[in-house]
């Protein structure tokens, strides 16, 4: 049975590709809020925002994409609750669970498809950012370090997002929880740097998982040195990653049996 | 892919119990089923057909009691009994957003089969759904959905299958094209565990009739031997032939009262 996994896995992916082909309206949609918010942030509030020195050669958008992208992620994954959650409340997952394939690939398709989704969103923000000025002569190397950053972050994401999706009772329930994930970033170094928050904001957001996120990537894109902030970030994606995927197949278990 | 065909019955249920919560659904269930025959598991709404039939399947596991499905026990084997089983639900589980012919090849994909694209081919033919196969099930009818939804059970030539009140919600010339598929199941030697709230349709398919109720099978037999089962006093007032319905308010009681009040024998 286990020997059909990476096959059933695959069949079962390309089934909920074929969904996202046929309405790529979600996809757009994902990639909308965060767009906006780039236009905001950079054609409204940006001048007024001081990001300090040290930030880079390029305008205040080098120093807000980071922060967007991980808006567009957590936006992205309230879809991937979604897709999960409609799965389980029409008979198909029922169908599948009774036929001889291996139990984790209904998971494991959600969850890659998530990826694939998630990755062509960033692609459409990275191009729009580019029309707006964003540059980066950052090497290789630098792009697909924060290309595999980001991929923890989205599969990190996305197995948080696996468990609303199984439990939830509503449509609503099973995207609200994507909220406060696409919240974080703004208390956090997305934005603004966090010398500027107070105390306990600072305190807060500078410890908890964005900020060393965006920095990191901040300094991929700018040829900054990295540092100690990278294996911060790491830790805090594979952390979650493994918290996450450990509860979700937990709960998928106990649903399905 | 019917390579082994092992001994004993299809299926057999013995003493099998099942409660959601307090709410006791199946009180020592006994069953068992031939190879290669249509059974009817006829039951009101409630009964616990759906659970008894969601046992077998393996999406369940009962409180106690055995269930094997062609041999195999299905709280101990379940990835085995999912070899020789396919369940169509009771709401249909089809793709809506797939055309016919991708719902069928990825179920063909899923059981492994050669050559998943032939086979789902042939059943669109089969299942006259050729011309359709292209659109997205979304587009269906509901009696095309069924036939979708049953042709999907078939991939791979399960030894048992189940199916949870193929005809509810379909019209009759859709409910005649079930049966018939359903009879030609059994033709070519598949077993058939079928749930149906239409005593009709138990009459007019089943080999053998089993009688849900509170939580037992309070009569399993044929329709002959069903029938026989009713009172001989209220026979004599009876003209016609005895239908299955009035062997299963006999046995049920449900019209006792509505009898009274009508001023029938009694
Ligand atoms: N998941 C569940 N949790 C709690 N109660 C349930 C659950 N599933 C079914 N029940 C209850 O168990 C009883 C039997 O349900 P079941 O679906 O097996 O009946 P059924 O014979 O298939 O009915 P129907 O003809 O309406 O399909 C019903 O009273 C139902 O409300
Ligand atoms: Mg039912």
């Amino acid at each position: 049975m286990t020997s059909h996994a990476a096959s059933d896995t695959a069949a079962l992916t390309g089934r909920s590709l074929r969904h996202i082909l046929r309405s790529p309206d979600t996809i757009i949609t994902t990639a909308i809020m965060p767009v906006g918010l780039m236009l905001l942030f950079v054609f409204v509030f940006g001048g007024a925002i001081d990001t300090g020195s040290g930030v880079g050669a390029g305008g205040y958008i080098d120093y807000l994409l980071p922060g967007i992208l991980l808006i567009t992620i957590a936006s992205g994954i309230s879809y991937t609750a979604y897709r999960l959650f409609l799965d389980m409340q029409g008979g198909i997952v029922e169908r599948f669970q009774s036929m001889p394939i291996a139990r984790s690939s209904v998971l494991w398709a959600h969850v890659l498809t998530s990826l694939v989704a998630n990755l062509v969103s960033l692609v459409l923000v990275v191009g729009v950012a580019l029309l707006m000025g964003f540059r980066s002569g950052a090497g290789a190397l630098a792009w697909l370090a924060v290309a595999g950053v980001l991929v923890l972050f989205i599969l990190a994401l996305t197995w948080i997002a696996v468990i609303p999706g199984l439990t939830a009772k509503t449509v609503d329930g099973a995207s609200a929880f994507s909220y406060p994930l696409i919240f974080l970033p703004f208390l956090s170094s997305a934005f603004v740097p966090t010398d500027s928050m107070p105390g306990p904001v600072r305190w807060f957001a500078e410890n908890q998982p964005v900020t060393s996120i965006v920095n990191s990537i901040r300094a991929l894109l700018a040829q900054q040195p990295v540092g100690a902030e990278l294996w911060i970030a790491l830790a805090w994606c594979l952390g979650i990653l493994v918290v996450a995927a450990l509860a979700a197949t937990a709960i998928y278990r106990r649903k399905v049996g | 892919m019917t390579a082994v065909t092992r001994e004993g019955p299809a299926i057999r249920v013995s003493g099998i119990r099942k409660s959601y919560k307090k709410l006791p659904v199946l009180k020592g269930v006994d069953l068992e089923v031939e190879r290669g025959s249509i059974v009817a598991l006829l039951g009101s709404n409630g009964a616990g057909k759906t659970t008894l039939v969601k046992i077998l399947a393996t999406l369940l596991t009962a409180d106690a009691g055995t269930a094997t499905v062609d041999g195999i026990d299905v709280a101990t084997q379940p990835a085995r009994v999912r070899e020789a089983i396919s369940l169509t639900g009771q709401f249909a589980a089809v793709d809506d957003k797939l055309t016919g012919r991708e719902n069928l090849v990825l179920v063909g994909r899923l059981r492994h089969v050669d050559d998943p694209g032939t086979v789902a081919d042939r059943l669109l033919e089969r299942f006259a759904l050729t011309e359709a196969g292209g659109r997205v099930a979304s587009t269906y009818s509901g009696g095309m959905r069924r036939r979708l939804d049953i042709a999907m059970s078939l991939i791979g030539d399960p030894k048992v299958v189940f199916l949870d009140e193929p005809t509810t919600g379909l019209d009759p010339e859709a409910r005649l094209e079930v049966w018939r598929t359903v009879t030609q199941l059994a033709a070519s030697g598949t077993t058939v565990l079928l749930t149906t709230q239409y005593l009709e349709e138990a009459e007019q398919l089943a080999d053998r009739i089993a009688i849900l109720h509170r939580g037992r099978i309070i009569v399993n037999g044929t329709l002959a031997e069903l029938k026989a089962l009713l009172p001989p006093v209220q026979r004599e007032y009876v003209e016609r032939q005895p239908s299955l319905e009035d062997v299963f308010f006999a046995l049920t009681g449900k019209r006792d009262s509505a009898d009274d009040t009508e001023g029938n024998p009694s």
